[in-house]
């Protein structure tokens, strides 16, 4: 905490300085560790499948769709429908995911000074439960625009949820303690109201809401790409743009409020774009778990403890992470499916357990 | 010391709680009793008699009375083999046929209180939820584990078993008899055909595989089941990749009723429009009850299929 807050403490900068200086100053080799990584997990996922395509017919169909190269697809009609409406928007998907989950759970981790922090930490992850249990349950066809009944209420059921939590605290402003544990009651009772309510569902329906609860990447085609992809860069952009906050915030409310920061404020708005952003995230793939917990941490062991530096690399490492393991959802058990929930924990609790044992300390 | 008080709360809300659920037994009780066995056939079976399952062995003294059955197609089989006087609560699930006594007991979560305090004689379930066996097993019910078929043949099976365990051996063999009988006629009259199948039970992507009852009716037309390359382990109800079922091109497309969403949503997912099943339109729906269940219903779900099958554009012989 000393050697933090003196990290802080020797970059005094005034609040407009906060806002927007400095904005998108990085660590270079992180910088390109993260690029690559997305590039190369990218061109790993096009080329691998269930459906075995020749990876140079895909390059070609892909190189088909670039204008004046003058290469010309040699995969079938049916192939190219399975790269392009299929495995690429998955693809896209589930990076677009990743990247959301560890933005918002960097986010989460520098409000409430919590290392322990995750994007479903204030009940989304209940409420998004207890969403889709009932929509799913009660046949409700609410959907609306690309949303479908499902997605929509869990959408909804998030953002209640948060909000619950936030009203409990007394708003998202209060103290980072009061809010955390108001998230833990709202997170028990929306739990429990999830249980019950499946417990109400036939076998059938109970599946699909399991399935859905243990996160999935199947998409229908562009269109949740689409339905995140505004979230991710609104949202995104906010976070960013307040990742200096954080860094104030670390050093504790009364400190970041004598640097000309009003820290009730900053946390609303960051605790809002999160929570949003992951409700967006949880709609279109249920609850992948993992990413939002560890991203963060594991840029942090590369990059050091600034959130100027975590926040936007926590989404290009998420993206990263999460495009690499849904490869191993879609093709471990292939052509069987397994769920890319289950992947990220089993991929990721090791390495993160490695690079805790390498004797690396975590704070938040 | 509020730590204490909150405790004591909570306890004296969890004991209110129990007493209320307590009520609802107790009223449950009183429905079932109204429809008490008024055992209007002759029990036979040579009593004692032993039965044996996963839920352990038991001897039956005499043939039991007061059945429960928290299996569907336990229920059906209860049913269609004339134990259903016999039967005095099913499962909440268990709506065929209409005079069963639907209780709001689960199958899935299934309270052993609940279940003692219809004092049955026998409890059919179709797995162990909850230490449900061991709780019966302490209070000395016995227990008849009747799991779900993996093929045809073992539907038979499991229905002379309920057979001997409710005393209707003969019942049941005429049961098997009958139904073998309509079910091989429905095989019969179905086309032969070599079309590969796609049984799809939600959009999750989870399909019946002809390792299970309702997949190895495909299997027995002579139909190729795109579920059986992804069920390894042989479970019967594999979950499969988007990839894979456009690659492996289904002939027909087979939803339940129950799965919240239409053919039409089916043709008009994207990336499937080269599918020959889409191409030609031959998604089809089947009653997820009869498709889902084993029991005397099995042959309208083979003339369901059949029906699809001669209504394709893929040629059968």
């Amino acid at each position: 905490m000393t050697s933090t807050a003196s990290a802080a403490a020797a970059e005094p900068e005034s609040a407009t300085d906060l806002a927007v200086g400095r904005a998108f100053r990085l660590p270079a080799a992180a910088l390109a560790v993260g690029i690559v990584a997305v590039a190369a997990v990218a061109v790993f996922s096009a080329t691998q499948g269930a459906a075995g395509l020749p990876v140079g017919g895909v390059l070609s169909a892909i190189f088909d769709r670039v204008p004046m190269l003058g290469i010309d697809s040699t995969l079938s009609e049916r192939q190219e429908s399975i790269l392009f409406e299929i495995r690429l928007p998955r693809m896209v998907l589930g990076m677009l995911v990743g990247g959301s989950l560890a933005m918002a759970g960097a986010a989460y981790q520098g409000v409430f000074r919590n290392p322990l922090a995750d994007p479903y930490l204030l009940g989304v992850s209940a409420g998004a439960g207890l969403g889709a249990v009932l929509a799913l349950g009660f046949d409700l066809d609410v959907g609306w625009g690309p949303f479908d009944a499902v997605s929509a209420a869990a959408f909804v059921g998030a953002l209640v949820a948060v909000s619950l939590s936030a009203a409990i605290a007394r708003g998202p402003g209060s103290s980072p303690a009061t809010l955390l544990l108001a998230g833990v009651a709202m997170a028990a009772l929306f739990s429990a109201s999830q249980t019950f309510a499946l417990q109400r569902l036939s076998d059938t329906r109970a599946r699909e809401v399991l399935s859905w609860l243990f996160g999935q990447l199947n998409t229908s085609g562009w269109e949740q790409v689409w339905v995140l992809g505004p979230y991710f860069v609104v949202c995104g952009l906010i976070l960013v743009l307040h990742r200096r906050h954080l860094d104030v915030m670390r050093v504790g409310d009364d400190e970041a409020a004598s640097l000309g920061l009003d820290p009730a404020r900053a946390r609303l708005v960051i605790v809002i774009a999160a929570s949003v952003l992951t409700a967006a995230a949880v709609a279109v793939s249920g609850l992948i778990a993992f990413v939002g917990l560890v991203v963060p941490h594991i840029v942090r062991l590369l990059v050091g403890s600034s959130y100027r530096a975590i926040v936007p690399l926590s989404a290009l490492f998420g993206a990263a992470f999460l495009g690499f393991v849904d490869v191993g959802a879609r093709t471990v058990l292939s052509p069987a499916e397994l769920p890319v929930g289950v992947i990220t924990a089993f991929v990721g609790a090791p390495f993160f357990a490695f690079i805790l044992w390498r004797g690396k300390a975590v704070a938040a | 010391m509020h730590r204490p008080t909150i405790l004591t709360a909570i306890i004296v809300a969890l004991a209110l709680l129990g007493a209320a659920c307590g009520d609802d037994d107790t009223a449950g009780e009183s429905d079932a009793t109204t429809t008490a066995p008024t055992d209007d056939g002759v029990v036979q079976g040579d009593f004692p008699v032993t039965i044996e399952s996963a839920g352990g062995t038991w001897t039956l003294e005499s043939a039991p009375q007061r059945i429960v059955s928290l299996s569907p197609m336990a229920t059906e089989v209860l049913f269609a083999i004339g134990a259903g006087p016999q039967v005095v609560a099913v499962d909440a699930y268990s709506y065929f046929p209409e005079e069963a006594p639907v209780t709001d007991l689960s199958g899935f979560d299934p309270n052993v209180e609940a279940i003692t305090a219809l004092e049955p004689d026998l409890v059919v379930i179709v797995n162990d939820a909850n230490e449900l066996i061991a709780g019966l097993t302490a209070l000395d019910i016995p227990v008849l584990v009747s799991a779900a078929p993996a093929d045809i043949e073992s539907g038979y099976a499991s229905m002379a078993e309920l057979g001997v365990a409710s005393g209707r051996i003969d019942e049941a063999a005429a049961a098997v008899e009958s139904l073998r009988a309509e079910i091989d006629a429905a095989l019969a009259d179905a086309p032969r055909t070599t079309a590969r199948i796609y049984h799809e039970l939600g959009d999750s992507l989870f399909s019946a595989s002809s390792f299970g009852f309702v997949g190895a009716v495909y299997a027995e037309m002579g139909a190729t089941n795109i579920a059986d390359a992804a069920d390894a382990d042989q479970s019967g109800f594999p979950q499969l990749t988007e990839e894979y079922i456009v690659e492996a091109d289904p002939e027909l497309i087979v939803i339940t009723d129950q799965v919240g969403y239409t053919t039409d949503d089916v043709l008009a997912r994207p990336g499937w429009g080269e599918i020959t099943a889409v191409v030609n339109g031959d998604v089809v729906v089947v009653n997820a009850d009869i498709a889902s269940r084993w029991g005397p219903r099995l042959p309208q779900f083979i003339t369901a299929v059949a029906d699809a099958l001669a209504g394709i554009a893929v040629p059968v012989s």
